[in-house]
């Protein structure tokens, strides 16, 4: 069987904020960790432990302030922020807490809207984008708009927007938490379905039954990561896990 | 290329999209563009229409030409003129035909001088008597003039020789003395001497029909006779009589008008301080006028060139303000919008596009607006015209400056909302409210 690959890379990763003369906050404090690809990973801790600031640097939408992060094999933790754009577009999916679709697009221009910005033309990708709105159950749905569908519809679109380039990883912040319990469980049903398919996810939650369908759960606490619990073994687990 | 005008033609279905979402407020913003557009070439036309009028009307008098015109000198110079006496005394002044010699022969650069004798007297066919004006002058007067010659001839240096009781009618003054003869063929009736109608003629414009105007209230403008200078001072003498009001008048005027034809316009500049001054000699009161055309027409540019810089000024600050009320809007747009923003930077949008975004909703706003206002800017004046009898003239050179500014103020106006749009950090959008 085939060793997994690395697909993210965070060494020695710290993020601090300078607020007046004196006052640092050290949101990270030399954050290590490998992500494999296929991996379903949680993040947890107490509130003001940095899994925000985590997120945001995974996501490419914030630098580093020292360390390294290795994006799909290039370190984008010095990238200008013109290429942060595009890795984000290529490399991440994102699905937020409060879905964020575009009010004035139907579904399917929602789901269309991260093809536009790598430059395609979205014309050619009609039929991959109603496969991504029949797998999350909208087919029927692609020219409403967001204020016509449920929470758990809308949060489904966004599920197929992450799809549609084909990330290396899709990253979910509170994924459930504007949902009631049983739409956050289908919700949740999805995001199991695309890892098992082989998607890599991460995910930032409290609660510990959404932490409990991971593989991996790491513990923050004070911008460090405090400890990992490996729920079960990946599908295809590396020989020996890389020195950190 | 083809990626490009796609990817374009996205953003701008994108921004029309958005701007659609509040159909009001957009259609608002519209107006001021709509407003400044349309007031621009709604007042250039009018201002271009009566310019063109003023210009027309001093050209045909001649660019190359310099007027003269006898002047009824003030009161307080008559009474002494008249002496003590109660008798009315025939009042002289005027140029004369010395006047015409003297300029022909002295000042250089001139070509020809065309002497004018005006008559005011009835002119009558059978039962018909119509109040005309009798122009007494030479056969250059027809070129000079650029009269039309529908039927006949004008009158002939052989006509002016003989003192030849012959005349020449405007096709008007003819239509209501001959209803149903044939004017050529047949012979009117001045004071008591009869003159064979040898042509019919149509004058140019208005103002050549009374070279005197105002003191003809109330007739018809084209009610001209002309006759040769030498039959008019022959038939008529030079002891006018005017009635007005009961009493009457007596007036001697050799000439009512000497119109200098000059070489060339240059030859205009120089030649008018030292007729100016020739006359002066021989003329102690002021009893004649001096009209250059070149220079009315200059005038007349210099009043449309300021003109054109106050309606530009006013409709620039019209056009500013509309520019202002989409930047407003614009801003407002950006922070209600914020939180998408930071969704697009997420899903891979780099600064420029937000910044075509935003950029697009603007001109689309902008030149929405200069499109519409050209339209209604084209037909107001269309409609003035109609109401009134004010001539306009939309140039296209406004119809181009005004879509021209309107599309520039969406691009300056939309380029500061777009930029600080641009510049959100994503996260702190992304966690907006
Ligand atoms: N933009 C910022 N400016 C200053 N301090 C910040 C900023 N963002 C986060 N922090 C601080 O960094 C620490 C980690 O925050 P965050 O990552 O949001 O924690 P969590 O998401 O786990 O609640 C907190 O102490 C927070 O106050
Ligand atoms: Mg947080």
């Amino acid at each position: 069987m085939a060793t997994p690959e690395v697909i993210i890379q965070l060494v020695g990763i710290e993020k601090r904020y300078t607020l007046g003369e004196e006052v640092v906050v050290r949101a990270l404090r030399g954050v290590d960790l490998s992500i494999y690809r296929g991996d379903y990973v949680a993040i947890m801790g107490p509130s003001g432990s940095g899994k925000s600031t985590m997120l945001n640097i995974l996501g490419c939408l914030d630098r580093p302030t020292a360390g390294d992060y290795f994006l799909g094999g290039t370190n984008v933790a010095v990238m200008p922020d013109d290429d942060l754009s595009a890795a984000r577009g290529k490399m991440i999916g994102f699905i937020f807490q409060s879905y964020n679709l575009i009010a004035q697009l139907t579904v399917i221009e929602n789901i269309q809207v991260p093809l536009l910005y790598q430059g395609h033309d979205v014309r050619h990708f009609h039929d991959h984008c109603v496969r991504l709105a029949s797998l999350v159950g909208l087919a029927q749905r692609l020219t409403h708009r967001p204020n016509q569908l449920s929470g758990g519809q809308q949060q489904r679109v966004a599920i197929a927007r992450s799809l549609v380039n084909d990330p290396l990883m899709i990253l979910a912040d509170e994924p459930t938490g504007n949902l009631d319990s049983r739409t956050g469980l289908e919700v949740l049903d999805l995001i199991d379905k695309l890892n098992s398919e082989g998607k890599t996810i991460v995910l930032v939650t409290h609660d510990e039954k959404v932490a409990a369908r991971a593989q991996r759960v790491i513990h923050m606490r004070d911008g460090q990561i405090e400890r990992e619990v490996v729920n079960r073994v990946r599908q295809s687990p590396p020989p020996e896990p890389l020195p950190a | 290329m083809k990626l490009f005008s796609f990817q374009f033609l996205s953003t701008l279905r994108l921004g029309v999209k958005s701007l659609l979402l509040h159909k009001l407020r957009s259609a608002l913003t519209m107006l001021g563009i709509i407003f400044g557009v349309c007031s621009v070439i709604a007042m250039l036309a009018i201002g271009e229409g009566a310019s063109y009028e003023a210009q027309e009307s001093i050209k045909r008098l001649g660019s190359d030409n310099i007027i003269l015109r006898s002047l009824k000198p003030p009161e307080d110079t008559r009474a002494q003129g008249a002496g003590g006496s109660g008798r009315p005394s025939a009042i002289e002044y005027g140029l004369t035909y010395d006047d015409g010699a003297r300029v022909q022969s002295t000042i250089p650069g001139v070509r020809r001088v065309l002497p004018i004798r005006i008559i005011r007297e009835n002119v009558r066919f059978a039962q018909n008597e119509v109040a005309c004006q009798i122009l007494g002058t030479l056969p250059l007067y027809s070129e000079m003039a650029g009269l039309d010659l529908p039927r006949g001839r004008f009158l002939t240096e052989t006509d002016e020789r003989n003192q030849a009781n012959v005349c020449v009618l405007t096709v008007g003054l003819a239509q209501r003395l001959f209803p149903y003869q044939d004017p050529l063929s047949h012979s009117v009736k001045i004071d008591s001497f009869y003159y064979q109608v040898v042509g019919l003629v149509r004058e140019k414009s208005q103002a050549e029909q009374r070279p005197q105007s105002g003191r003809m209230e109330g007739e018809p403008l084209d009610n001209n006779v002309y006759v040769p200078l030498s039959t008019a001072r022959a038939r008529f003498g030079e002891v006018l009589i005017r009635r007005s009001a009961g009493s009457f008048e007596m007036e001697q005027v050799e000439l009512h008008q000497l119109t200098i034809q000059m070489e060339d316009t240059a030859a205009v500049e120089s030649a008018d301080p030292q007729i100016k001054a020739l006359l002066n000699r021989f003329h102690s009161r002021n009893d004649y006028e001096v009209i250059v055309p070149l220079q009315l027409l200059r005038q007349a540019e210099e009043t449309k060139r300021i003109f054109n810089i106050v309606l530009g000024s006013i409709a620039a600050i019209s056009l500013l303000v509309g520019g202002i009320g989409i930047m407003n809007i614009m801003l407002a747009t950006v922070t209600e919008r914020t939180r998408e923003i930071g969704v697009r930077r997420a899903l891979g949008a780099k600064r420029k596009d937000i910044t075509l975004q935003f950029l697009v909703e603007t001109v689309v706003l902008s030149f929405g607006g200069g499109l519409i206002g050209v339209v209604v800017g084209v037909i107001t004046p269309m409609v003035v015209s109609q109401l009134t009898t004010m001539k306009t003239i939309v140039t296209p050179w406004s119809v181009l400056l005004a879509f021209g500014i309107s599309g520039a103020i969406g691009v300056i106006f939309g380029l500061y909302p777009a930029k600080s749009a641009a510049q959100l950090d994503p996260i702190e959008a992304l966690r907006h409210e």
